[in-house]
């Protein structure tokens, strides 16, 4: 279970997040992009969780999907 | 029974406290202290096990976790059964009850055994190779015969009594293992002010030095050291000592699995005692002390019960008392074995001969033991054994220059030990994903580079002499502090050390000498040799993760802890590469098998899930409702009367809501409640429809999309005031409904001022349907004006003495009114609804009368008559859509659609069959007449008690353009043109004109 940090609360187990997505989707492009294609990136990937089961907050930040750690510095905005 | 090899005395067992306890039904004595395996053996009994493919009889390998032979099953009662556990590790206790598995009709004599002889036959692969034809004999022959062999023990036939507990733990530094280097390490981290957790998967403390009789410590005996050790870390007050804990599994972000067995070992546990306890532990630095096992070698018949590991018959004899026999063979490649010798020696058993496969043998141990006048023979291998249940010969040879083997020259004994050297215990450090590196000069795979937070000491890390390993985990433990955040060093510790050592170094692969026709075993668990291997070779695979699935080495429930590297050994000898090219297979969780119910916990039965109930539960209940689960909550699907079944239930319900008045328990629905100057622009953007010009007061059902255009939830919003709206979601939508609001508040309109608060479970929600429905509410509100309120308007005021929102919505096609009360007053308003209306007949109905109701007006359910990719305009209910909004989620993707040719999107429409009766199937296709075209589905289907008919709605492909034509709905068991018939109609079945909602 991953160890995610909150910027609110702290690092928090992973059950008390949910995923929410790639982070700063680019909404300039075609529809068909922004709603279908996702990136799917070996190493950074930046994206948005939301501390559901604690302050309810959503941030971004970065994981390496290779090692599956956080990376700094965090990603400023979801 | 007597305990004929137990020593007279010595050993960690409590002589003054004999247990009794009985295997394969006959009665043996032990003492508190003992395992099942060292007890066995103090009675002499070797033969504990049969194995998995050929039945061999089977004895004790080793004295510990890693024991692939003596699996045996353990029963207190029917239920609490687990078979496949290690004689090494069980306690015992009095009474203890254990049986042999794998064998019919009895251990000494199995009709399996069959397979022994047959062994020339039934190579590696041979399941792949023999069960190819015919065909049709899988199914029927091949399968069923090989399901009826295959799998070790037996299941429990009854539910699991017992209790499983769960707990989460932090702390600073994790120390997994507790023997020298484990030890060293907890003490250095305690003195630094960590947080310690230690955890030892034995009873005892202390690993290795539980067995060290020889080595001084800091002057003193290693048991001196153990004890004080464990003293001081027992007076801590931030160190937690977790005794009969396995490290199973290391997890992401330094959690680590701990299994904690609480009960297993005492003869009548404590009821309230959970039997395990799962701990997730996330360490900020983490602590391998996981020691080295040793290796068997790999020669002929090797597998015999009396053969084991050296340094297990040491452990049996100092810790247990035990002579593990009486006339001792030492077959070996190290020098731990030597050491074995002269303690089998001093306690009286006979050593026939020292058989060392290297031609010098120049430590410490061989020299005490050619000292004692032992029988040392350099350069000697084994060309086999024999002994049916027991080892009573061993054959030598001499290897000369050349590797070539000599003379055979038998020895006859009852035990033969081994041992080929040690292999650190890496599995944890390479489950957390840490690299490994083979070393060369230890021939060992050793920790290499960590992935998480892991430091690694000891004999893990390929050390040997106990001096090392001490200050190894001393400085292990002391680092790992540090990196966790404790900055007080801890004071410098030398670890003074008197002790013989023996150099690493040892054997991989088989010895030289293979006979023809004889089996050498490297996996004793699932029975692979060495010519498996080698034949696996030969047969072209080269990767040891294929070696290792077409062979199956290495994959028993052991994991290969005794067998990998010989495995290993063996394949690059038969490819002549160098084994760091052949690669090492992944070690995976658990360590040693794990029970179910640790991780279970607590969510079995009434537990398994949260349960959720309204605050009128408990009156649908004394109704005699029927509750249905919908999501976690229980809802009351109808209330039966004496002698009805659902349909006349339920025709009962719905005539009433048609005719009088009925009461129905909508607490469910999900509701948020939308505060700030902003609300109204927020709910603006969200929500397809418009929302500035809605008057306070009034109500508007709200359609709610996701981006991409597709109807995600719905429901009636009511504004109480310029800035406060009363939303209302789907019963199962409001956590998502929720969080995208949420997403939308927080990320992209931080500037709008609201706020967004869940009270689903603050109020209780009575609909009150029906044309008599004012006349019921009339005498109990208080500073509403009933009169007044028109269809989709609210009013605030009291009910029964209570505050009151009150909705004048319909989901039946009736007029109706939507009592919100707290929840705390539920309970109250339902009895004086119930009583206020009795005089009129006031019913309660359940979800399925709602349903019907409600699919007689063509209302839709989301989720069931829409699927995630239904338009507004799919659904009907494209006029909601409000022009000339800026924005809304979805509009962009609306525009999109509405851009592209039009045709072929499915809408919502009515169906009725041609034979009234017919209740079509949910999900059911429906299909072109003509041609048999697939046209969509059927939605929801009911049977009509109002209409006298079944009604469905459907989505079908350009619907609304079909109606009146005739189509099919399919048949599971007939072809989809000679399915039902039905018409498609528009989707209202009843009232369409809606004149029935004004009363």
């Amino acid at each position: 279970m991953l160890l995610i940090h909150c910027p609110w609360c702290g690092p928090r187990a992973e059950i008390e997040f949910s995923y929410a997505g790639p982070a700063q989707l680019r909404r300039d492009g075609a529809l068909e992009d922004l709603l279908y294609l996702r990136d799917n990136p070996k190493g950074r990937h930046e994206e948005r969780w939301r501390h559901a089961h604690g302050c309810g907050q959503f941030f971004a930040t970065a994981r390496d999907t290779v090692s599956d750690f956080f990376l700094p510095p965090p990603v400023a905005k979801p | 029974m007597s305990q004929a090899l137990r020593t007279a005395e010595g050993g960690r067992i409590d002589r003054a406290n004999p247990l009794g306890f009985s295997f394969d039904g006959r009665s043996y004595r032990g003492f508190a202290g003992d395992t099942l395996a060292s007890a066995l053996l103090a009675n002499g009994v070797h033969l504990l096990a049969r194995s998995f493919k050929y039945h061999r009889p089977r004895g004790l390998l080793t004295a510990g976790s890693d024991e692939p032979n003596a699996l045996v099953e353990l029963a207190r009662d029917a239920a609490r059964c687990t078979p496949n556990l290690r004689a090494t590790q069980i306690e015992l206790y009095e009474g203890l009850r254990a049986r042999s598995q794998n064998r019919t009709p009895s251990l000494a004599f199995d009709l399996g055994a069959v397979n022994d002889r047959l062994a020339p036959l039934l190579p590696a692969g041979f399941y792949y190779k023999t069960f190819m034809w015919p065909k049709a004999a899988w199914k029927r022959l091949y399968e069923p015969s090989i399901r009826a062999m295959a799998g070790l023990g037996r299941a429990p036939t009854r539910p699991d009594p017992d209790r499983y507990a769960q707990r989460y733990a932090h702390c600073d530094v994790l120390v997994v293992g507790s023997g020298p280097a484990g030890l060293a390490a907890a003490l250095a981290a305690a003195e630094s002010g960590a947080r310690v957790i230690l955890c030892d998967e034995q009873a005892a403390f202390g690993g290795t030095l539980l067995a060290e009789d020889e080595a001084r410590i800091e002057g003193g005996s290693a048991e001196a050291f153990r004890a004080a050790s464990l003293a001081t870390l027992a007076a801590a007050p931030r160190v937690r000592l977790l005794a009969r804990t396995t490290a199973f599994g290391y997890f992401p972000h330094n959690m680590v699995g701990l299994a904690e067995r609480i009960t297993d070992h005492l003869a009548a546990p404590d009821p309230r005692l959970p039997r395990e306890r799962l701990w997730q532990v996330r360490a900020r630095e983490v602590v391998l002390a996981t020691g080295a096992h040793e290796r068997p070698l790999v020669f002929p018949e090797n597998d015999r019960p009396g053969i084991m590991l050296a340094e297990a018959a040491r452990v049996y004899l100092t810790r247990y008392g035990v002579r593990p026999g009486t006339r001792a063979v030492l077959a070996t490649a190290h020098d731990g074995a030597y050491r074995t010798a002269l303690a089998l020696h001093r306690a009286g058993v006979e050593i026939a001969a020292i058989a060392d496969l290297r031609g010098t043998a120049g430590g410490a141990w061989p020299a005490a033991a050619r000292d004692a006048g032992l029988p040392v023979r350099l350069s000697t291998t084994i060309l086999g054994t024999t002994g049916r249940r027991r080892v009573a010969r061993v054959d030598l040879a001499r290897l000369d220059a050349d590797g070539r083997c000599g003379v055979v020259e038998p020895v006859p004994c009852d035990l033969l030990l081994m041992s080929g050297g040690f292999t650190p215990s890496v599995h944890l450090f390479s489950q957390s994903r840490g690299r490994l590196r083979f070393d060369d000069t230890l021939q060992a795979y050793l920790p290499d580079t960590p992935a998480e937070r892991t430091h690694v000491a000891g004999a893990c890390r390929g050390l040997v002499a106990l001096a090392d390993v001490l200050a190894d985990g001393y400085a292990a433990g002391a680092a790992a502090a540090q990196a966790a955040g404790c900055n007080r060093a801890p004071s410098a510790r030398p670890f003074p050390v008197t002790a013989r050592e023996s150099p690493a170094g040892g054997m991989l692969g088989a010895l030289p000498g293979n006979r023809p026709g004889a089996r050498a075993f490297v996996d004793f668990q699932n029975d692979v040799t060495a010519k498996d291997l080698a034949l696996a070779t030969r047969e072209g695979f080269r990767s040891i993760e294929h070696i290792k699935r077409y062979t199956t080495t290495g994959m028993a429930t052991d994991q290969g802890k005794s067998s990998n590297m010989n495995a290993l050994g063996i394949v690059a000898d038969a490819l002549g590469s160098p084994i760091p090219a052949i690669g090492l297979t992944t070690f995976r969780m658990p360590y040693t098998p794990t029970s179910f119910g640790i991780f279970a916990g607590a969510a079995r039965g009434d537990l398994f899930e949260p349960l959720r109930m309204t605050p009128m539960h408990a009156q649908a209940a004394a109704l005699g409702a029927v509750f249905e689960d919908v999501g976690q909550w229980k809802r009351a699907r109808y209330f039966p009367r004496a002698g009805e079944d659902m349909a006349a239930a339920v025709a009962r319900e719905c005539r009433a809501v048609r005719s009088a008045c009925g009461l129905f328990d909508a607490s469910t629905l999900g509701k948020i409640e939308i505060v700030g100057p902003d609300a109204a622009t927020f709910l603006e953007r969200l929500y397809v429809n418009a929302w500035h010009r809605l008057p306070s007061g009034r109500c508007r059902y709200g359609l709610l999309l996701r981006e991409d255009g597709f109807i995600f939830d719905d429901g009636v919003i009511g504004r109480l005031a310029t800035d406060r709206f009363h939303v209302t979601t789907t019963t199962g939508g409001i956590g998502r409904v929720l969080a995208m609001m949420e997403d939308y508040r927080q990320t992209e309109w931080p500037e709008l001022d609201v706020w967004l608060t869940a009270t689903t479970e603050q109020w209780a929600v009575l609909a009150l349907q029906g044309p008599r429905a004012k006349d019921i509410l009339a005498p109990l509100v208080e500073a509403v004006d009933l009169a007044a309120m028109t269809h989709m308007s609210l009013a605030e005021g009291r009910i029964a003495g209570v505050p009151l929102r009150l909705f004048r919505v319909s989901f039946t096609g009736e007029m109706g009114f939507e009592v919100n009360v707290p929840a705390s007053a539920g309970a109250a308003v339902w009895e004086a609804l119930m009583a206020a209306g009795a005089a009129c007949g006031l019913t309660p109905y359940g979800t399925e009368a709602m349903h019907v109701l409600r699919a007689e007006k063509g209302y839709l359910v989301i989720g069931q008559d829409t699927d995630g990719t239904v338009s507004p305009d799919d659904a009907g209910l494209g006029r909601m859509v409000a022009r000339g909004k800026p924005d809304f989620i979805g509009k962009r993707a609306l525009e999109a659609m509405a851009a592209r040719p039009a045709g072929g999107r499915q809408h919502l429409v009515g169906l009725l069959s041609e034979t009234p009766a017919q209740v079509l199937e949910e999900g059911a296709q429906i299909v072109a007449e003509t041609d048999g075209a697939r046209l969509g589905h059927v939605t929801s289907a009911y049977y009509s008690p109002t209409l006298g008919r079944a009604i469905a709605l459907a989505m079908v492909r350009d619907g609304r353009a079909r109606l009146g034509e005739r189509l099919r709905v399919a048949l599971p068991e007939a072809p989809a043109r000679e399915g039902h018939a039905v018409r498609v109609v528009a989707p209202v079945f009843y009232d369409p004109e809606g004149a029935r909602l004004d009363g």
